[in-house]
């Protein structure tokens, strides 16, 4: 039956991804793009992963399509089509890359494999010791929080410093402020030399 | 400001909910799924459907951009300054078994600030992006 599920949910994956490659109206493709990121968060759901079926509903489906349609509202809604021309060579480099990734998979542990090498690296070590050392029942929020605080650490600043990169490009609230006070005085100096 | 009479009936019932579901997931992180991140995005878009109802220059007032500016620092300075209280009472930078008397109480102590550091940078963050993006391009802002 989940199995079914699992089929079902990868094979809407495809088609969306298909067709947002195929699209050429920007508009639509971040629409599917907010359904690619809803169906990823099932998908994340029917694994048990829910934390990371959280994020990417809240993320990928809401507020990464906002800002996408923020940005097309700057911007003409349709690609422009420059590459019309199949391109031979970069075909064949996607086609190499693509076939180098799938043959590695048959090297992988299959999905859900106890005995996978990822579930014994420190796994094993995180849910020995959370009930003791952290006493937290949700075990994601132990390894996230406190025993890799770090890592959330360097990821706050990750975002902080995205922030901050962003307020320096589009102008944050102070440039904007001292901007608008040079217009003022600028067009208050024009006044009296008139 | 937009007319739809019923979008914007229902943006005012659900804007209120939508912020304490994000405060609900920020603060039983602990124990079921969500956290800090999950919940500063639900608190961000709050913001964000605030401002797609009633009009940029609304909820600026509501929320304004230099309020936001100094609580994405604040998440982060939270974050940090339990890292440090961690080095000035004795452990190593963000060792939360120190800043109670008992470690586990550290931990739940530790835990919660750090996530409440989190949910404070990320929801003015993604408010803070949504105001300059939308912004962009206009002069009555």
């Amino acid at each position: 039956m989940i199995d079914i599920v699992h089929a079902v949910l990868f094979t809407f994956l495809a088609v969306i991804a298909i067709a947002i490659i195929r699209l050429r109206d920007l508009f639509a493709a971040v629409m599917l793009m907010g359904i690619f990121s809803l169906l990823s968060a099932s998908l994340f759901t029917v694994m048990d992963a829910v934390d990371v079926a959280f994020t990417e509903a809240a993320v990928g489906a809401g507020v990464s399509t906002i800002l996408m349609l923020a940005t097309l509202s700057l911007t003409r809604s349709r690609e422009s089509t420059r590459f019309a021309r199949p391109q031979p060579m970069a075909l064949l480099a996607v086609v190499l890359t693509g076939a180098a990734l799938i043959f590695a998979t048959f090297d992988m542990p299959r999905y859900g494999d106890p005995a996978a090498p990822i579930h014994h690296h420190v796994a094993d070590d995180y849910i020995d010791r959370t009930d003791d050392e952290v006493g937290v029942p949700n075990l994601v929020t132990a390894v996230l929080a406190s025993f890799r605080g770090y890592d959330t650490w360097g990821e706050t600043t990750v975002i902080f410093t995205a922030c901050v990169g962003v307020m320096m490009l589009l102008g944050g609230a102070r440039t904007f402020y001292r901007w608008r006070r040079r217009e003022d005085e600028d067009s208050e100096g024009e006044g009296k030399s008139l | 400001m937009i007319r739809h009479v019923i979008l914007r009936v229902l943006s005012k019932l659900l804007i209120p909910l939508i912020m304490l579901f994000a405060l609900y997931v920020q603060f039983h992180g602990d124990y079921g799924p969500g956290g800090g991140f999950q919940a500063g995005v639900i608190f961000g878009a709050a913001i964000i459907l605030y401002a797609l109802m009633f009009g940029l220059e609304a909820a600026k007032r509501v929320f304004p951009p230099r309020v936001l500016e100094f609580f994405v620092a604040l998440g982060v300075l939270l974050y940090g300054g339990v890292g440090i209280d961690a080095i000035l009472l004795g452990g190593n930078f963000l060792e939360y078994d120190v800043l109670a008397h008992d470690p586990v109480h550290g931990q739940h102590l530790g835990i919660l600030l750090v996530e409440l550091g989190v949910g404070i940078t990320v929801a003015s963050v993604m408010a803070s992006l949504f105001f300059l993006f939308a912004g962009r391009g206009r002069s009555d802002v």
